[in-house]
């Protein structure tokens, strides 16, 4: 009996799962990539299938994502999908959901196999969109569903190789706020978004980029430079209302071109007709030319910053390079130097940022020495700031507020977070970095790391391009005492001159004087 | 006479009223917190846990004072986040294997660790970490970074470290480095072999020098 009862079962399997095989369509293949919801908790991949070429989801795998329960009507031989005390009701074999009574078509029947439901992933905007909470925009090209209020905009990448160089434009919809540093041997292109929309296409191998990705935290585009990368130029520009164009052409080293500074375009003819010509600068509004030079000695007052083996103290000898600097800043160039402190007194960090905003300072210098744990590190090192951590604190500043106006009524208005205001300079303050680094090694030791960027409390608050300059390392005690002597101070003021000059003229020409390379349309920033 | 005894007799029942608070009010608190279930189960778990390790990556400054060095270590085995987070930086502070040295001062302490939903850590120091520091960008940084990258490359849950001091927020540690917000890691500090151009006007020009 019993081997006759245990056929018989399996016999009725089989034939259940021919059936069911059957009834739900012969071919089940798993969709290649699955779709990509993303929300302000992160991304989240959606395996789908397809069934008689129609992509279709498991209605576990939504509910385990959007926190949908599912109630199976044995009777009815139904499912109801319920979110929040709003329902779609759902019947296998049928083109339809019913959303909250009303009737939805969906592009294939519902399907159930066995214990699992399968829907077309049109019910994700046609049914599921119409009940729940947050705005579901699903974006079919790229796969990618955005849950809530998300600024994901579309981001078309394409690369041209001209000639030994390389063009990469970056197309943003809608129009998207950027920044461009160089990190390490990444150049990042960091959108003001809260994930981009984008594919990027495989790119040739070439000598100056490597590849370029999509990086964390998903708003940042890496291009991978390439060992014969030199520098770069880099411009943003709003092509029209609705969107954003990055520029960045990547100059193979030894090419008569400029460190980091926003650059016109190069002055061949684009071969991208839709390039715009010519694009705006990448760079903040601000007047021509440097008239105003803050610097800011370093520490002071109890605050006495690193102190050397024979006791001299940071906060004196960089107080004794400022007033050597100012000297020679209005005595050989003729224009207004100021310090942040000029005696031995306490300043806070954010006040001598205020200082250089209030006097409309067009470039920010603070004065430093270094200290090491170890008696033998040396050499100078120029710092510029670092955007890490101040991207929120940017956006939270971005979101435009309403300013009552006299005789009632309102008018909106674009905040600028003084704690932030460094943010929109660093391509400049990257520039003048680049040429205070390269006059001080005309003349001073530098470390292995001559110019580095870093999150520096006196920086981010300056609205000009700001430097940081560690002029040597205290804690060495040849350094010590060639940082007391008076060569070695008017060494530093000399070289600090001479890079403000390039950079005066740099900005003069629309870049550095480094370049040789013609511009090809008028000077001067907005 | 009468008044004498009176009085005495209102001292006792003082007394008495006094030693019974003691036995029924006081006692059982003393002997709650540390004696009945509790302890004996706590023990056996700090007793499993002090035995068990994970295997870090923890960050000392290197042999030439420059830069941070990835070190695998065994730090001991944290129950959760938090523990585990504990575990982690006090490993930073402890002793480092030769030839390197800890980044945080001799004589820090940690006080606390708090994570917030959003992967914040706030690692709360005591303040010895500025009052000890010696001062320059470089070891500032080496400081701050020591802490910020031990904690996000461990520990998946953590996006951004900010460091507090006898439980405040701090400008900065020695005057440099922004402590007002949350830091995501970066490996700017840490060793890495070769040593990429930094900017393209350092990468156009001249090799760097060194340091000598």
């Amino acid at each position: 009996m019993k081997p006759i009862s245990l056929a018989l079962a399996a016999l009725l399997f089989a034939a259940a799962v021919g059936v069911s095989a059957l009834v739900s369509g012969q071919a089940q293949t798993p969709a290649t990539t699955p779709l990509v919801l993303l929300s302000s908790a992160g991304r989240r991949a959606l395996p789908t299938t397809v069934v008689n070429n129609h992509e279709m989801v498991a209605l576990d795998d939504l509910a385990a994502a959007f926190q949908l329960s599912l109630r199976d009507d044995a009777l009815a031989g139904g499912m109801t999908v319920t979110y929040k005390g709003k329902t779609i009701a759902l019947m296998p074999d049928q083109a339809i959901a019913s959303v909250g009574g009303r009737l939805v078509s969906l592009p294939a029947p519902v399907i159930r196999d066995g214990r699992r439901w399968l829907v077309s992933i049109d019910f994700i905007p046609s049914a599921l969109a119409l009940i729940h909470d947050a705005r579901l925009d699903f974006r079919r090209a790229s796969r990618l569903v955005v849950i809530g209020e998300l600024r994901v905009p579309r981001l078309v990448v394409r690369q041209e190789v001209q000639g030994n160089q390389v063009r990469v434009t970056l197309d943003a919809s809608p129009k998207t706020s950027n920044t461009i540093v160089q990190e390490a041997s990444r150049l990042l292109v960091r959108f003001d978004a809260d994930a981009l929309d984008t594919t990027i296409p495989a790119v040739a191998p070439h000598g100056v980029v490597g590849a370029i990705r999509l990086t964390d935290p998903g708003n940042t585009i890496a291009i991978v430079l390439g060992p014969r990368f030199g520098s770069f130029r880099a411009s943003s520009v709003s092509t029209d209302a609705a969107s954003t164009r990055v520029i960045v052409d990547l100059l193979p080293a030894g090419a008569p071109s400029a460190p980091a500074v926003p650059g016109p375009q190069p002055s061949q003819p684009p071969q991208a007709p839709a390039a715009p010509a010519p694009p705006e600068l990448f760079a903040p509004p601000s007047t021509p030319g440097v008239r105003t030079v803050v610097i800011d000695p370093g520490h002071g007052g109890a605050e006495e910053g690193a102190r050397g083996p024979s006791g001299s103290l940071e906060k004196d000898l960089t107080l004794g390079v400022a007033g050597k600097l100012k000297a020679a800043i209005e005595n050989r160039l003729g224009l207004r130097a100021l310090l942040t402190r000029d005696g031995d007194t306490a300043v806070s960090l954010d006040d001598r940022a205020a200082f250089a905003n209030n006097n409309r300072a067009d470039l920010f210098i603070s004065l430093h020495v270094n200290a090491s744990l170890r008696k033998d590190v040396t050499g100078a090192e120029v710092f510029y700031l670092s955007p890490e951590g101040y991207a929120q604190a940017r956006q939270e500043a971005a979101a435009t507020a309403s300013l009552p106006t006299f005789g009632g009524g309102s008018r909106e208005i674009d905040l600028i977070l003084w704690e932030v205001a460094q943010m929109q300079h660093l391509t400049q303050s990257a520039a003048l970095a680049a040429v205070v680094e390269e006059e001080l090694r005309a003349h001073v030791p530098m470390s292995g790391r001559p110019v580095q960027q870093a999150p520096f409390r006196v920086l981010v608050g300056a609205n000009m391009p700001a430097i940081l300059v560690e002029m040597a390392f205290l804690t060495n005690a040849e350094q010590e005492q060639a940082l007391s002597s008076n060569e070695f101070q008017n060494t530093i003021a000399q070289a600090l001159v001479d890079a403000i000059v390039r950079f005066r003229d740099a900005i003069g020409r629309g870049r550095p004087s480094s370049s040789t390379a013609p511009s090809s349309r008028p000077p001067g920033f907005r | 006479m009468t008044r004498a005894r009176a009085f005495g007799l209102i001292l006792f029942v003082l007394l008495v009223a006094a030693v019974g608070v003691v036995l029924i009010v006081l006692a059982p608190q003393w002997y709650g917190t540390d004696q009945p279930s509790a302890r004996p189960a706590a023990a056996a778990a700090n007793e499993a846990m002090a035995t068990r390790k994970i295997r870090a990556t923890l960050f000392y400054v290197s042999e030439d004072g420059q830069r941070l060095v990835p070190i695998e270590r065994e730090v001991p085995y944290g129950e959760g986040l938090l523990e585990q987070a504990k575990r982690i930086v006090e490993a930073e502070i402890g002793p480092a294997p030769t030839p390197l040295s800890s980044a945080l001062p001799a004589g820090t302490k940690l006080r606390a660790v708090y994570v917030s939903e959003r992967g914040d850590a706030f690692v709360d120091f005591s303040r010895e970490l500025v009052t000890a520091h010696p001062g320059g960008s470089l070891n500032e940084l080496l400081t701050v970074y020591s802490v910020v990258d031990a904690l996000t490359a461990n520990l998946p849950a953590v996006h951004a470290v900010q460091l507090l001091v006898d439980g405040r927020d701090v400008d900065t540690l020695a005057g440099h480095v922004d402590l007002r917000r949350p830091l995501p890691g970066s490996k700017r500090w840490v060793e890495e072999p070769p040593v990429a151009p930094q900017t393209p006007a350092a990468a156009a020009t001249s090799k760097p020098r060194g340091s000598e």
